[in-house]
């Protein structure tokens, strides 16, 4: 502030102008509302803005998963059951191709009964891209055959290895991500629903509601959440077709998860209730709701979004571990825990180290989602700079 | 103090009441009463059941009562350290449990003592070399040990041990111990094979830990009564020991109950993946194959486990925090 200007005017008073007369950075810091405040700060945390894009990404690319991948969910390959990785290359023959992949040759070991792949590197195939590829029903629903890369005519293009029916890693890894990544949003958004109702209520009302609330979430805070979780989810019938167990698992992950929030409305609220701007709201004679919604509320709002954040990942954690184990989703349902239950027999992936993949994106988007959270919650504290 | 104590310990039978009630729900949850798996096991093995026969079960299992009554009876059971019947085994919980609950007492208990000391020495270094490198270093490896969940840890370790030496490091004692009467060279076998299960599930719960205590530490060590006793001239390990480490010591106790149930569950997941003798494999199967009994009893058990540690944790504080049962008189 030190290049503001003072004097005194003798036009009306005039806040905007007020404003105005400042410098330009004051004024933008006296215009901004409290959203874009947190924002510039949050964009001064590195890590994490690069983390949101991360994650910004994946989001996007489970739009257009079926794009973006280069075969379909289930598609088979009898040919090439646990084919490992195929290299891309970029020379042939020390002249420059450009992206390519050598046919894979399968042949029997006789003496290990172990399935063996070679590269034929006399024929390079290129790769192609935005072709048209396997056929698929876009969203399930629209017809269409386009993809971001295609297998070479003739060839066939793994990246990333198959599974034990031949179905291609990568692609099933882009599918997957359609399961994962919504799942925890939809998870978080019912123990939102949930912790603030319930800990709104125990916070307005106090009394009895409140002291209920109270044990009930000590009590559902001291057990083993996994065993539980996982009592609760060998409770689903299995009659249930894979929409209703998908739901019925976020339903499972949000019971165990809404205390936490609870308790963090619940103190707000009581904090805050004693405020003087919550009492001079009071005199001027505003009703209990609108002192709630208008006047309480706002104040931790975005504490509360920052800390649902960071249970994001230890939601996606949670399911990634219940299938992992057999007892969250189950095939046809395809998320990353699904595709890790393959890896669960150590001699399978002693032989074949691929299948193991699918810990790379959970780990990354947990990492991602810990330190955006982290960068949130350290951006909504107006007051701790 | 005694006042302290027996408030506490109303308030965990308590807990444990209404833990048990939860799980009584959880063990009714599945379509059917047990004796309707029962039966249904008992014909996939090709044999008939007479209706009088499923009418002697209905009775002798008290199926015909109230729900009430059923559960007052299960709860009578598990008091007198009846656990059930497991269907799956046709044999009684109890027989079927043998060693896993011991074993799994001691897993749960090695993993909490190895947070401790390995948290604690290296908190205090990363509090008082604030901003090194070394502080950095620890800072980066924490934030890597709570993201990597400690299923995968578990995958690639038992990976690697079988690329590099080729041998499995699952189990918790070698082969020829298995079934064995308990001997000198078992108990050195399992302490030799305890260490990569506890090391896996303690990671993420030390990478808090030092997390927390170095913050705690941090904000004790910018206190002025620090620069008083610097000013003082005090040697600086003094200036540590005495003061700030008490204090930042307090909320590192108080912690055990918010890790205990990580721990718990994480010996569950563990113990599946690297096929532990302790109840975690075991619950999975009885889960998998709704042996909701067996199921129950595991669950109630690992309920015990967590409940009881947290009250050690609190008793624990009390003794060394005498404000905090001033708290609970002036509460009362």
């Amino acid at each position: 502030m030190s290049d503001t200007t003072h004097f005194v005017s003798r036009e009306p008073f005039d806040p905007e102008a007020t404003i105005a007369a400042g410098s330009v950075v004051s004024e933008r810091y006296a215009k901004a509302s409290q959203a874009r405040l947190i924002w510039w700060r949050f964009l001064r945390h590195k890590v994490a803005v690069v983390c949101l894009v991360f994650l910004a990404l994946s989001y996007a690319s489970i739009l257009i998963v079926e794009f973006l991948s280069p075969y379909e969910l289930q598609s088979r390959h009898t040919d090439y059951i646990f084919a490992p990785p195929q290299a891309v290359h970029l020379f042939h023959d020390g002249e420059f191709v450009g992206p390519f992949v050598y046919p894979l040759d399968y042949s029997l070991n006789m003496e290990t009964l172990k399935r063996e792949y070679a590269e034929d590197t006399s024929r390079p195939l290129p790769l192609r891209f935005f072709c048209s590829g396997e056929p698929y029903r876009f969203w399930g629903m629209i017809p269409a055959d386009k993809h971001l890369v295609c297998p070479p005519e003739g060839g066939t293009f793994f990246l990333l290895g198959t599974d034990r029916l031949g179905r291609d890693m990568l692609s099933r890894i882009t599918y997957g991500a359609r399961i994962s990544l919504t799942i925890g949003l939809v998870g978080v958004t019912l123990s939102f629903i949930l912790g603030i109702t319930i800990g709104g209520l125990a916070g307005y009302f106090g009394g009895w509601i409140d002291a209920t609330v109270q044990r009930t979430t000590e009590i559902l805070r001291s057990i083993p959440e996994l065993p539980l979780w996982l009592a609760l989810s060998a409770a689903l019938p299995v009659t249930w077709s894979p929409l209703l167990i998908y739901f019925g698992i976020t339903l499972i992950l949000a019971l165990l998860d809404w205390p936490g929030l609870a308790r963090a409305v619940r103190s707000k609220l009581f904090a805050l209730r004693e405020e003087d701007f919550v009492v001079a709201a009071e005199m001027l004679g505003a009703r209990p709701r609108r002192i709630i919604f208008r006047h309480l509320l706002p104040n931790f709002m975005s504490h509360l979004i920052a800390s649902a954040s960071l249970s994001i990942p230890t939601m996606i954690l949670a399911e990634t571990a219940l299938s992992f184990l057999g007892l969250g989703l189950r095939p046809p349902i395809t998320s990353w825990g699904v595709l890790l239950s393959e890896a669960q027999n150590i001699e399978a992936v002693a032989l074949y180290p691929w299948l193991l993949l699918p810990m790379v994106p959970v780990v990354l988007v947990v990492l991602a989602f810990s330190f955006v959270g982290d960068g949130l919650r350290d951006a909504v504290d107006p007051y701790q700079h | 103090m005694i006042r302290y104590l027996l408030s506490r310990l109303v308030t965990m039978a308590l807990t444990l009441v209404a833990i048990s009630v939860l799980v009584f729900a959880i063990i009714q949850l599945p379509p059917g009463d047990y004796l309707t798996s029962y039966i249904a096991e008992i014909q996939a093995q090709g044999e008939q059941v007479t209706a009088e026969r499923i009418a002697f079960l209905r009775e002798e299992y008290g199926l015909d009562r109230p729900l009430w009554e059923q559960y007052l009876v299960w709860a009578t059971g598990l008091l007198h350290g009846d656990l059930g019947y497991s269907f799956e085994y046709s044999q009684p919980v109890a027989d079927v449990v043998g060693e896993r609950m011991p074993l799994t007492l001691l897993l749960n208990a090695a993993t909490v003592l190895f947070i401790y000391l390995v948290s604690f020495p290296i908190g205090i270094y990363s509090a008082t070399h604030q901003y090194s490198w070394t502080d950095h270093g620890l800072s980066f490896l924490g934030f890597l040990g709570l993201a990597t969940p400690n299923f995968l840890l578990a995958l690639i370790l038992l990976y690697l041990a079988n690329v590099w030496f080729g041998t499995s490091i699952g189990g918790l004692m070698a082969p020829e111990y298995i079934d064995e009467p308990w001997s000198l060279g078992k108990v050195g076998s399992v302490f030799a094979h305890l260490w990569v299960p506890v090391l896996v599930i303690g990671t993420a719960g030390t990478a808090g830990m030092i997390r927390r205590l170095r913050a705690n530490l941090l904000d004790e060590l910018n206190r002025q009564y620090v620069i008083t006793a610097r000013a003082k001239g005090l040697p600086e390990r003094t200036i540590l020991f005495k003061y700030p480490l008490r204090m930042a010591l307090n909320p590192f106790i108080a912690d055990l109950g918010g890790i205990l149930p990580q721990i718990v569950s994480g010996s569950v997941i563990i113990s599946a993946v690297m096929s532990l003798p302790t109840t975690g494999p075991m619950l999975l199967s009885s889960l998998r194959s709704q042996d909701m009994y067996l199921a129950g009893s595991f669950l109630m058990f690992l309920a015990l486990l967590t409940v009881v540690g947290m009250f050690i944790s609190d008793i624990l504080l009390a003794v060394l925090d005498p404000r905090i049962r001033l708290g609970a008189k002036s509460a009362r």
